[in-house]
């Protein structure tokens, strides 16, 4: 059994809080006290079924004005799989949101409502997807009980959207025609789809195959923690603590630290208090180093035959989180492999349209919810690969000094 | 599965020793908040495998209502003493004395909420910039909306709505002077999993987790421990039943649950077949209103 983080785009009005809700009904993730809280706020009971959006409604505020003002994150889990829900508000406001919620999820569900096709919103949710490199996508064509379960209509939109997923480089998609208010293809297959061959989504999920989301070949090893205990028994012990971010760390193989370039080998492995002869990313890992170096928090040790770039000077693609506008010029904290350092954004090239993917112009003042790529100089050299490359070496968060909120979402090109 | 594919619990694990070590590094002066509970154990146990050989880089602390189980406070000063890490205890009885608070009246009188000012107090006190809890986002719809670094104003407040983003695992641990945040490493753990968990790991718990014979206060379809904590009246049907506690909180505000579990087994059997979420079943705080637990949090509380 291992885990599935996903997140669903669309709003309100494509079901996807039925959905959700769907998901944790049917598969008896939600209990009789939850049912109950939610039979008595059940405002339209005209329907004689509950309304299971209310499932995800979290907050008063949200509740008192029928909108997601933030990610919740949902859990329910089958005998085959453990799943995470991100759920993030879709509209054009929430871009940061559904940004936060895409930066952890392995697969996006985009929802699509059967009786509008692919619409502006769905190009958006798919943009982002495709930004932030979700390795697995499912289009989910609901209310097709709205469209009299016709194959032709589902066809159309299969056609549609494949068009948009070419055009904006989105692999691994898959489609499944779906009423969630009915509970069709969700996780029972529907008499009234029964000319899909595929599977129902929750066997879907169940069985979409993760390996090879996390990448082993390339080694990336950022120092997180220094583990001296320094007492009489232990007066030797320097372990270095850390998450593999990606690649297979073996005892005795050869590695250079960085950014010293110091070579040495790894003479010890613990992982989670065991000492281990081989660890692997996601593994959180303690390195013990053959030779007596110095090192800290924010080098990296990787191997001595693929090596990350090493550069004061950083292109990327960020999302503006902040209320506040990015001022050019203005100094930030980024905050990347492990490290915090000052940086000075040079320039903004352009700002990209999240509903076309078409470079505008690079706007006076970057604004909440805008993705724009720009260059950053950085006070001293840091160690990254491009997001492309590895998602997990090339991502990083911009820090407002003053504030100190996390204002941009970054990605390296 | 390849074996370079790690399973739901070792993911689990991974991801809550990166954020204890994310804490220790980005952090002056944390602490671990214990209540001898089987979230905070689970916390003390990841937290060994995250420090150890090295000692942990933060004292535990436990604000006691007074309120507590003794099974739950024995269990706390025993284990404390056999990790031999550093405890510090502060009493909500004294708040209530100095700072002259009143306690709430009625059956069930509660000091869940004035715990929140012994808290903010012991945090003042000793300077904590980060306090590490066991909440989960599984027991709760407001922790469900929560990050794993929350971010407490200088009145340890929780403002929903002015949340930073949490993108990756970038956890960003930068705070003004006299702010401080609450780490939940748990975060994305259910019930279930810390269970599983505790079984795989063979973590032992305190006593009242498992079946036991208890004088229990049938009210409202709840089983509430008889205590010198509640008041009784002469109507009150008292009898003695086989129990056993799913949560441990206060005596006034915890229920337990029937069961003849004695065994981890039977417990994760239990809470299979179960029916009712663990804070529905067993939280007599949460039942206050709709959005108790948002309310609490706003004010400072986890």
């Amino acid at each position: 059994m291992d885990i599935l983080r996903f997140i669903t785009a669309g709003s309100v009005d494509d079901g996807k809080s039925t959905l959700i809700g769907r998901l944790l009904y049917d598969s008896k993730s939600i209990m009789a006290d939850q049912l109950e809280a939610i039979e008595k706020q059940t405002k339209n009971k005209t329907s004689g079924g509950i309304d299971l959006a209310l499932l995800t409604d979290g907050l008063r505020a949200e509740r008192e004005q029928g909108i997601t003002i933030d990610v919740a994150y949902k859990y329910f889990s089958t005998q085959k799989r453990k799943f995470i829900i991100a759920d993030a508000p879709g509209h054009i406001q929430y871009t940061r949101n559904m940004v936060t919620g895409a930066s952890n999820s392995e697969l996006i569900i985009i929802l699509i409502d059967a009786r509008n096709g692919v619409v502006e919103q769905t190009k958006r949710h798919s943009i982002i997807a495709s930004l932030l490199k979700i390795p697995h996508v499912v289009v989910a064509v609901n209310k097709m009980d709205l469209v009299n379960y016709s194959q032709d209509v589902y066809n159309n939109i299969v056609i549609d959207f494949a068009k948009v997923a070419q055009s904006i480089g989105l692999n691994d998609v898959h489609y499944i025609p779906m009423s969630a208010a009915h509970g069709d293809n969700i996780v029972e297959p529907s008499a009234a789809l029964s000319w899909y061959s595929g599977l129902p989504l929750l066997q879907f999920l169940e069985n979409i195959a993760l390996e090879d989301d996390i990448d082993l070949k390339q080694a990336r090893f950022p120092v997180q923690y220094v583990i001296r205990p320094q007492t009489r028994e232990l007066h030797d012990y320097r372990g270095y603590a850390g998450k593999i971010n990606s690649g297979i760390y073996k005892k005795g193989d050869a590695v250079v630290v960085l950014p010293s370039g110091v070579e040495t080998s790894i003479e010890k492995i613990e992982v989670a208090g065991k000492e281990v002869a081989e660890a692997f990313a996601p593994q959180s890992a303690v390195f013990h180093l053959k030779d007596d170096l110095d090192v800290s928090r924010g080098d990296m040790i990787v191997k001595t035959n693929d090596l990350p770039t090493q550069s004061n000077e950083l292109d990327l693609l960020m999302c503006w989180m902040d209320n506040k506008t990015l001022v050019n010029g203005n100094k930030y904290l980024l905050q990347l492999n492990n490290k915090k350092t000052k940086a000075v954004i040079k320039k903004i090239e352009y700002k990209l349209d999240v509903n076309s993917l078409e470079k505008k112009e690079a706007p006076e003042k970057v604004s909440l919810n805008d993705i724009v790529k720009i260059s950053l100089k950085t006070a001293s050299p840091v160690l990254f690969d491009s997001y492309e490359k590895l998602r997990s070496a090339g991502s990083a968060i911009l820090i407002d000094e003053t504030s100190n909120v996390t204002v941009g979402a970054c990605m390296i090109v | 599965m390849s074996n370079y594919r790690l399973d739901y619990l070792e993911q689990l694990e991974s991801e809550s020793i990166h954020i204890f070590r994310e804490v220790a590094a980005q952090f002056e002066k944390p602490a671990l908040l214990f209540s001898g509970g089987k979230d905070s154990i689970v916390l003390v146990h990841l937290a060994l495998k995250a420090f150890r050989p090295g000692k942990f880089p933060f004292p535990l602390v436990h604000i006691d209502t007074g309120h507590n189980f003794r099974e739950a406070l024995d269990f706390r000063d025993a284990l404390t003493l056999e990790i031999g890490e550093k405890l510090i205890v502060r009493q909500v009885e004294d708040t209530i004395r100095e700072r002259q608070l009143t306690e709430p009246k009625g059956k069930f009188a509660s000091r869940n909420a004035l715990q929140t000012y012994t808290l903010l107090d012991t945090i003042e006190e000793f300077g904590f910039d980060a306090c590490i809890g066991g909440a989960r986002r599984d027991e709760e719809k407001a922790r469900a909306k929560e990050r794993i670094f929350s971010v407490r104003d200088e009145f340890g407040q929780w403002d929903p709505k002015l949340q930073r983003p949490e993108l990756w695992n970038i956890y960003n641990g930068k705070i003004h002077k006299g702010e401080n945040v609450r780490v939940f490493p748990i975060s994305n753990w259910t019930e279930l999993d810390i269970w599983n968990y505790i079984r795989r790991e063979n973590i032992a718990l305190p006593s009242i987790y498992f079946a036991h014979n208890r004088e229990v206060l049938e009210y409202e379809g709840q089983l509430v421990a008889i205590s010198p904590f509640i008041q009784l009246e002469e109507a009150d049907k008292i009898s003695v039943k086989q129990v056993r506690y799913r949560t441990v909180g206060d005596m006034t505000c915890t229920a337990a649950v029937e069961s003849s579990a004695v065994r981890i087994e039977d417990i994760i059997n239990e809470i299979i077949a179960t029916k009712t979420s663990e804070r529905g079943e067993t939280r007599i705080d949460d039942k206050v209103s709709e959005a108790a637990m948002e309310d609490r949090k706003k004010n400072g509380y986890f």
